[in-house]
């Protein structure tokens, strides 16, 4: 709900209070992005590290048939 | 719709009512739960993944709320309890929190699925689900036996911390779901008890609105007498050992002891409803310790300090 009705038109002080609380949403959800880009990269690495189960099982298989 | 202060819709909804959306008091057992069905459960897995899945599921039941707050705001504004809610204290309007709620819990269940497992994404769909359509929308406005369903929404994170885990589905997840299941009654009727004029004039058939105070008492007695052998029944199967199967028997023996008190007794006006209260109280207590000491017992067993 950020859209503004066009016939009230904001005082000084409401427009400020607009803004600071805008200005606190951007951040929190800044912050939260940031986090966001931090976990997805940690739980891309720690995939990428894993050995899948059946791994071992496969790359026999393969040394069975050359 | 009408909200008690529609001037105040013209600010954009402040982030900590977004927060207050979530029901961080009710996340707290959420994720208590989750994180004992996970260390619970047989094997291993990586500290960053088990953050994610304890996340996935704290993120979930916080969309599931935001979903049942965008539902009831018209039944939240007629009760005490509930009324200074962020919807129908009039700090945010309705769309905003219906936006909010199907965000986290698609975001939760996408994480779920493509960090630990699509069965665990698909369990957490569900309870999602489960709360927010079949509990909130579908139940609760139609039976008094609402909260015995609801309880199966709270149900759901030690599972579901459990099969992030082990990867399948086992007789012990689904012990750790029933006990729940089972505890939320006497539980959430202890509350109701003291309480029941709010529901009364919002129209939501609580038991002791619909049913009556004697009927609802002796089925707190029922179901906390229930919960004693199913809360021991992880030690009868041989899923833990004698720590945990010792503290179950004491701590729902506590629980039948003072269930009995508030199923045997009559209130009068003006009684205070001690035993309710204290019901109320216990039961939530009861619930830390007993997963507490199923954790307790698996690492007791992992060390050898039982046989």
């Amino acid at each position: 709900m950020t859209q503004l009705p066009d016939n009230h038109p904001l005082s000084a002080t409401e427009t400020d209070a607009l803004r600071t609380r805008q200005r606190e949403r951007n951040k929190v959800m800044a912050l939260i992005l940031g986090l966001l880009v931090i976990l997805f990269f940690a739980i891309s690495i720690v995939k990428i590290a894993a050995k899948p189960p059946h791994a071992a099982g496969e790359g026999a298989e393969q040394a069975e048939q050359s | 719709m009408t909200t008690a202060n529609p001037q105040a819709l013209i600010m954009p909804a402040d982030w900590r009512d977004f927060f207050a959306l979530t029901k961080p008091g009710v996340m707290r057992l959420v994720i208590f739960t989750a994180v004992c069905g996970m260390l619970a459960a047989p094997g291993s897995i990586h500290p960053v993944l088990a953050f994610t899945a304890i996340l996935c599921i704290a993120v979930g039941a916080g969309g599931a709320a935001a979903l049942n707050q965008w539902w009831e705001a018209d039944i939240d504004a007629v009760m005490k309890r509930t009324a200074g809610r962020p919807i129908p204290g009039g700090r945010m309007d309705r769309t905003s929190a219906r936006d909010f709620g199907f965000a986290l819990s698609g975001l939760s269940v996408m994480t779920m699925g493509l960090a630990i497992s699509w069965l665990a994404a698909g369990i957490l769909a569900f309870s999602i689900f489960y709360y927010a359509y079949l509990y909130t929308v579908w139940l609760k406005p139609r039976t008094p036996q609402n909260i015995v369903i609801g309880g199966g929404a709270g149900a759901f994170p030690p599972l579901i911390g459990w099969i992030a885990v082990t990867g399948d589905i086992t007789l012990m997840p689904v012990l750790l779901f029933l006990i729940i299941f089972m505890w939320t009654p006497p539980h959430f009727w202890a509350l109701a008890l003291f309480v029941q004029i709010d529901y009364s004039k919002a129209g939501i058939p609580m038991m002791p609105v619909v049913a009556g105070e004697r009927s609802t008492r002796w089925q707190i007695l029922a179901y906390a007498a229930a919960l004693l052998p199913l809360s021991m029944t992880p030690w009868f199967i041989g899923g833990t050992g004698w720590i945990y199967g010792v503290s179950a028997l004491l701590l729902s023996g506590m629980f039948l002891w003072l269930s009995l008190k508030v199923g045997l007794r009559t209130s009068t006006p003006g009684d205070g409803m001690k035993p309710e209260k204290r019901l109320f109280a216990y039961s939530i207590f009861y619930l830390f310790i007993l997963f507490a000491m199923l954790v307790v017992d698996r690492f007791a067993t992992i060390y050898g300090l039982q046989a």
